[in-house]
């Protein structure tokens, strides 16, 4: 290469002769770009000069840049290799920013090493090539046009149309054929016994089922203080896990006035014996999207569903009271059973969880 | 039996020359290193998304060889003490395992994260550069449509992909996704029931997400990715306006060697980005969350930020519910529209809003030159206000988080953003459509009168004026006579070298200082002179 500028005023214009052992491998490579239609208007080595002192300089800002990400890539595997890593071993907490250090620093040299080179020590140019960007010529466009409806013409399915009915007739199960078993095997039927309206509440051959802690044990009135509140789930196999996600039910003990309010909303409602005593029941899932409507105030008696902000009151059969949720938390009717332990009377009796088109 | 000789010198070019024997290579091997690209900083920001989309390949193939795709439930024993007895998925455990008891899974799964936050951020980015500079007209629209559908796929990566550790935040999210799909009118019941087989949570959905997160989603990307590639290369790409720059021609460097030793050495700068993120700063430590249960949620449940949107528009949606009442009575519940609706116009509309302007501007012409933002102010308005909507919605999906900081109450939070869905894009419009204008203006004054000096005269009758420096020779009133092209009108007299540049070096000066730019970022252009054809033939 040679070292000086070139502009496309200094460079020869006519024919040349690429075999012609006296060209410079520059002046090959502009030949070849003028056969692509480029041209190269403006070629500016950084440093014409060989071995300056801002060349040098440049050179030794690269070498020390990749000097450095050997060493911050041997100290990465140094780290990776010696330092302790184990949850809790002595200094473990430092090994996860250890190893994201080094091996940052180790690409970053790479990267700032190879732009370098390349922005400072490569030269400069100005090219610029023709777009050729215009549509096909309409001679062209004739022509393949003319091809296609040829190999139309050439099939015959204007002058045989049994041909092109008999292949779509033919063809078109073979495509629901593919399609057939991935849809089928995944579809699955939504109201299979009936379980987008029941859940683990419903009394078990004749049984009212118990209100449990999520370790299984069973709910006195007296666990709960006035003002309380305990998540329970119903108290069957499994009934705490994720198979019964509709079923967890917020247990809580209202005070006297509020229990009050509360009371006379259910028998306005029809509910008139879903509370016992001054404890009431209601399903943790939220009407809107499903999250647990978890966040209980004691002192305005709602109940606050933390992914959307619902807020739904307590006093008043659990009613929407702000935010997106459009109906009420679903009440579980409780009593206590001759043990002195918390049941539910029956299972929920509106659709716990998210809404749906056919809800009722 | 004599030994020939053995010429290493001659070896490259004997090789190559074999190579062209069988392959042809010499030709069009010679117009790709010959290709020239135009250069502008904000050309880098889809390679941003590419080079993010390199780093989540290498990291989630890396953790695909620990994770356990499987709801089955475990008993957890490995390191981390504060969960150790706790019963949890095969899925959680697993991830679990990839941050305390994988030698560097922390970290990998960390940079895996941080790369796809990364990822959707630099769409994001790159789709504006695209909008507010025009470069999807003609002939580029298709890519347009690619580049929006690869948000949306890279949604649905990212969501897959935060879903499957099924800790206690995503399962949450799985949660709501499914509620999104309950809400939708007639088939909403049958499809979530066949996406999770059966009731919510059922017991395949993991290993379902898993295979769509690994295998479907990133194809579906890869090859999109490499669709939308492969029509930057052929439709070339689209260059700022300035000296020597047409419509029909492409003014930079050629690929090689310059140009492609910069796009390596930027890589590997994303790269290093990523392990740094990756390595100091924590992201979704799912061991605080503890395994998912239905009953169990906290506070400031977020999801990744290009979801958040969508969590706005769920918070900010009023509780309208649809009752249609025949025979037992149907519903279309309030979640239906912003989660399903919403997206549905937000994907269409911007996958036609080329051919839209088009058809209102009655413009058929092909574009290759990008438009400043301040020539378009109706289209950048347009914009402002896209973005404002986005921005109202993003911050409504951390409303209870800002509330609780600022000591706002959470109510007002939620009124401000519906209030503010309404009115601030508006006034967003109006606002940028204004700006442009202004922008418009004083361009032009500076092309008619000069740049301003900041030196003051005093006429002889006592007026004090300021002196412009003309552009450019000017007629008997002291007007310059130039058109505006396009591009940067220099404003100060810096820019026209009044100063001169800066002398190079630390201590002391190093070299003759290089002669100001006519551009930004680009060496002085000369017109391409006229030139003889060039044939192949002797001289």
């Amino acid at each position: 290469m040679s070292a000086q500028v070139h502009t496309s005023a200094t460079g020869p214009d006519e024919p040349i002769d690429v075999h012609d052992p006296r060209l410079s491998r520059f002046e090959i490579t502009r030949e070849g770009a003028r056969r692509d239609d480029i041209e190269i208007v403006h070629y500016e080595p950084p440093f014409p000069v060989p071995g300056t002192r801002g060349e040098r300089r440049m050179v030794r800002t690269v070498a020390l840049i990749f000097l450095l990400t050997g060493l911050a890539a041997t100290a990465f595997l140094a780290v990776y290799i010696w330092w302790p890593w184990e949850y809790r071993a002595v200094n473990y907490e430092f090994y996860t920013p250890l190893l994201g250090v080094t091996l940052g620093i180790a690409l970053l040299g790479i990267g700032f090493g190879i732009l370098i080179w390349g922005k400072k020590l490569l030269p400069r140019e100005v090219s610029i090539q023709d777009r050729h960007d215009e549509p096909s010529s309409s001679e062209d466009r004739r022509i393949t046009g003319s091809t296609l409806q040829y190999m139309v013409d050439e099939l015959g399915v204007k002058r045989r149309p049994l041909l092109g009915i008999s292949l779509l007739a033919g063809l078109a199960p073979v495509g629901a054929v593919a399609a057939a078993p991935l849809v089928g095997g995944l579809i699955s039927d939504p109201h299979k016994n009936n379980q987008m309206f029941t859940t683990g509440w419903a009394p078990h051959e004749g049984r009212q089922i118990r209100l449990t802690r999520e370790d299984g044990t069973p709910l006195r009135p007296e666990d709960i203080s006035v003002g309380g509140q305990l998540t329970v789930f119903p108290g069957i196999p499994e009934g705490a896990t994720n198979k019964h996600a509709d079923s967890p039910t917020l247990l809580i003990h209202l005070r006297e006035t509020d229990a009050e309010q509360a009371r006379a909303a259910n028998q306005q409602a029809g509910k008139a014996d879903f509370m016992w005593g001054n404890y009431i029941a209601y399903s943790k899932i939220c009407t809107h999207a499903g999250c647990p409507a978890s966040l209980y105030e004691q002192q305005t008696n709602r109940l606050l569903c933390p992914c959307h902000q619902s807020q739904f009151l307590i006093t008043d059969n659990a009613r929407p009271i702000f935010g997106p949720a459009s109906r009420r938390l679903p009440q579980l009717p409780i009593t206590v059973d001759g043990e002195g332990f918390f049941v539910a009377t029956s299972d929920y009796q509106e659709t716990v969880g998210p809404d749906f088109w056919e809800r009722p | 039996m004599k030994r020939r000789k053995f010429d290493v010198a001659a070896l490259p070019g004997k090789a190559a020359g074999e190579l062209d024997d069988r392959f042809q290579a010499a030709t069009p091997l010679r117009r790709l290193l010959n290709k020239v690209f135009p250069d502008h900083w904000s050309f880098l920001l889809g390679e941003i998304a590419l080079f993010s989309f390199i780093v989540l390949l290498l990291t989630g193939t890396f953790l695909t060889f620990f994770f356990e795709p499987s709801m089955k439930e475990v008993t957890y024993d490995g390191s981390y003490a504060p969960l150790r007895g706790v019963h949890m998925s095969a899925a959680y455990a697993s991830t679990l395992d990839i941050s305390f008891d994988v030698r560097g899974g922390l970290v990998m799964r960390q940079m895996h994260h941080w790369a796809a936050l990364l990822f959707m951020a630099s769409i994001v980015v790159h789709m504006m550069r695209i909008f507010f500079t025009g470069a999807f007209r003609k002939p580029r629209e298709t890519n347009w449509i690619i580049g929006t559908l690869l948000f949306w796929i890279g949604f649905l990566a990212g969501f897959t992909g935060y879903s499957i550790p099924d800790d206690g935040l995503s399962g949450t999210g799985l949660r709501i996704a499914s509620a999104i799909m309950l809400s939708i009118p007639v088939i909403g019941s049958w499809l979530t029931s066949s996406i999770f087989a059966g009731e919510y949570p059922g017991d395949i959905i993991i290993s379902r997400f898993f295979i769509a997160h690994v295998l479907l989603i990133p194809g579906i990307l890869l090859a999109l990715i490499t669709v939308h590639l492969g029509l930057v290369f052929k439709q070339k790409h689209t260059q700022w306006p300035g000296p020597g720059r047409t419509n029909t021609n492409v003014v930079g460097e050629r690929m090689f060697p310059r140009y492609a030793i910069k796009q390596g050495g930027f890589f590997m700068v994303v790269f290093g980005v990523i392990a740094l993120l990756g390595g100091i700063f924590q992201i979704n430590p799912i061991w605080l969350f503890g395994p998912y249960e239905a009953a169990v949620v906290s506070a400031a449940s977020q999801p990744d930020w290009y979801v958040m949107f969508l969590d706005g528009s769920t918070r900010l949606m009023p509780a309208w519910e649809i009752n249609i009442p025949i025979g037992d009575g149907y519903v279309i519940p309030p979640l239906f529209w912003p989660t399903v609706v919403l997206p549905g116009i937000l994907t269409m509309l911007p996958m036609f809003y080329p051919f839209i302007e088009a058809r209102r501007t009655k413009d058929k012409a092909r574009h290759n030159l990008l438009q400043r933002p301040r020539d378009v102010p109706s289209r950048t308005a347009l914009g402002a206000m896209a973005i404002t909507f986005w921005l109202v919605l993003t911050l409504s999906g951390a409303n209870d988080v800002i509330a609780d900081k600022l000591q706002i109450s959470l109510n007002a939070m939620t009124w401000a953003g519906r209030i503010g869905l309404l009115i601030l894009p508006p006034l967003a419009y109006y606002l940028a459509h204004r700006i442009c204008l202004g922008l418009q203006q004083h361009d032009r004054e500076v092309l008619v009168h000069g740049v301003e000096t900041g030196i003051i005269r005093r006429l002889p009758d006592g007026r004090f004026v300021e002196v412009h420096q003309p552009l450019a020779p000017v007629d008997e009133h002291g007007h310059g006579e130039l058109e505006y092209v396009g591009w940067v009108v220099p404003k100060k007299m810096n820019r026209l070298g009044a100063l001169g540049p800066a002398i190079k070096g630390f201590f002391f000066p190093i070299e003759k200082s290089a002669q100001a730019p006519v551009s930004p970022g680009q060496p002085p252009v000369e017109q391409r002179p006229e030139r003889t054809e060039v044939g192949g033939g002797s001289r």
